[in-house]
């Protein structure tokens, strides 16, 4: 939304008095996410590491809950969301560890571009990591569950709850990687946070894999998106006030 | 903050108060209430419950004010002010919890449930926990204060949660008795008040909110003390 209204004002007002140029919101936004994107292609140190992460979760959690075929319908939600957190963590707490290790951050927070940018930018990286978390969970819960995960009301619930997972967990890695022991830090101040949305997420897919009724999953759907709205807001307002140094 | 005669005073006189009020308080819910109706003697333990739930609201309320100002003005004193409130609200949250537990073990047969009220109330309580291991990272201390105050605008999330869960999942086994709900004739455990138990409530609700301001106030008192013997200390080393 105010993405695109930054992008036309921008744009459409070049005035000549005006000294300084910015570049438009959006495309900070979208350059962030694309180096962030292409960094992961070539090193690939974050996606692998997740992914493998979510391989040995999932085959600990299938060893350890030999199910029968009803209950393994009542659990696989919750196998699915608490790999994603588990896993997501992990990842989040390199994300940022890497740029201010290396000290990209601070030349990131020396452009003159909109700081909320930033964190837009550092989210949508860390949104589709964890998103493809979660899709290759999609898959191999399928297969070693023995419940089909293929239908489209999952993955809208991935979907939201991976971006309300990488938009606070963004926020927060952004404030723990400041700590003294980061590693240590991240899980403990991230998992409260996002427990709402683990929650709702959880109970939504467990409703719907074990074939209850509309009502009992869509309020919970309808606080995941509440939840994830609110704090794309919050990573727009509170932003500033952690990176400003 | 300069030492004053007279903020003392009033500070003493606020305490014995406090001590006054919870001794009636006591009083009114060990002697003046009967036992109720269906519940029996257990029921007593629901006006500290509740009381100590009104306690912790103000204080985590007012550490939400505190973060903000603090990153409005970056004055010193809100952060003291968040910090002092979350150390008490954390103590308030805890009695909650566990005269919560104490009451359903006899009325649901268990001491816990993940019931939507309770899991809220345990992921507020682990939200402002976290609070302090935060402040415990971090070394400098602007920004410990910086970080500090947006968490504490986080955690306040599972405060409004722990408020609005019961009408996205009325469901809840937990007796509403604050505010009216839209499905309150569905609800298990509601109980319909006489007028001493309503007395009893209120006054032990009025107590717990004074005596949480009584302990915030304490509490911004030793922060300063502390700040103070800090700085002479200093003093003292660099004209030695």
């Amino acid at each position: 939304m105010s993405a695109t209204t930054t992008t036309s004002e921008t744009t459409t007002t070049i005035e000549p008095q005006k000294r300084r140029l910015r570049t438009p919101y959006f495309q900070v936004v979208a350059s962030l996410a694309w180096k962030d994107l292409r960094a992961e292609a070539r090193g690939r140190e974050l996606v692998n590491a997740m992914l493998l992460f979510s391989v040995m979760a999932v085959l600990i959690f299938s060893f350890a809950l030999e199910l029968d075929r009803q209950a393994q319908e009542a659990t696989v939600g919750g196998v699915l969301w608490v790999t994603i957190a588990f896993a997501g963590t992990l990842g989040l707490g390199r994300s940022l560890a890497a740029e201010k290790d290396k000290g990209s951050l601070d030349a990131l927070l020396l452009a003159p571009v909109e700081r909320s940018a930033l964190f837009y930018g550092k989210m949508i990286g860390n949104f589709l990591f964890t998103l493809a978390v979660g899709f290759l969970l999609v898959f191999l819960l399928t297969v070693l569950f023995n419940v089909n995960l293929f239908r489209p009301v999952l993955w809208l619930i991935i979907v939201l709850g991976c971006l309300g997972f990488a938009t606070t967990g963004t926020l927060v890695s952004s404030m723990s990687v400041h700590a003294r022991a980061r590693e240590m830090l991240l899980p403990i101040l991230l998992l409260p946070v996002i427990l709402p949305i683990i929650i709702s997420a959880t109970r939504a897919s467990t409703a719907l894999l074990t074939e209850l009724k509309i009502e009992d999953w869509l309020p919970w759907i309808q606080l995941l998106c509440v939840v994830d709205f609110v704090f794309l807001l919050a990573g727009f307002f509170l932003f500033d006030f952690i990176v400003e140094e | 903050m300069q030492y004053s005669e007279s903020r003392t005073r009033n500070l003493r006189w606020l305490t014995y108060a406090s001590i006054g009020l919870f001794v009636i308080s006591f009083w009114m819910i060990f002697f003046y209430v009967g036992p109720e109706q269906t519940q029996g003697e257990v029921q007593r333990v629901f006006y500290t419950h509740l009381g100590a739930f009104f306690g912790s609201f103000v204080l985590f309320v007012t550490a939400l004010i505190a973060g903000i100002q603090y990153l409005r003005t970056r004055h010193e004193k809100w952060d003291d002010l968040g910090l002092s409130a979350i150390e008490i609200g954390l103590v308030f949250s805890l009695i909650n919890i566990v005269t919560g537990a104490i009451w359903a073990r006899p009325i649901w047969n268990t001491w816990w449930t993940w019931d939507p009220r309770l899991t809220t109330v345990a992921i507020m309580w682990l939200s402002y926990a976290a609070y302090l291991m935060l402040r415990a990272g971090i070394e400098d201390p602007n920004r410990r204060r910086r970080f500090a105050a947006v968490y504490s605008i986080l955690a306040f999330s599972s405060v409004f949660l722990t408020i609005v869960i019961i009408r996205v999942r009325p469901d809840t086994i937990h007796p509403v008795v604050a505010g009216p709900t839209s499905t309150s004739e569905g609800i298990e455990g509601e109980f319909a008040m006489s007028d001493r138990i309503t007395t009893t409530l209120l006054f032990t609700i009025f107590t717990y909110v004074v005596i949480s301001i009584t302990l915030l106030w304490h509490r911004i008192r030793l922060e300063n003390r502390g700040k103070l013997i800090q700085s002479r200390k200093m003093k003292l080393l660099l004209n030695a």
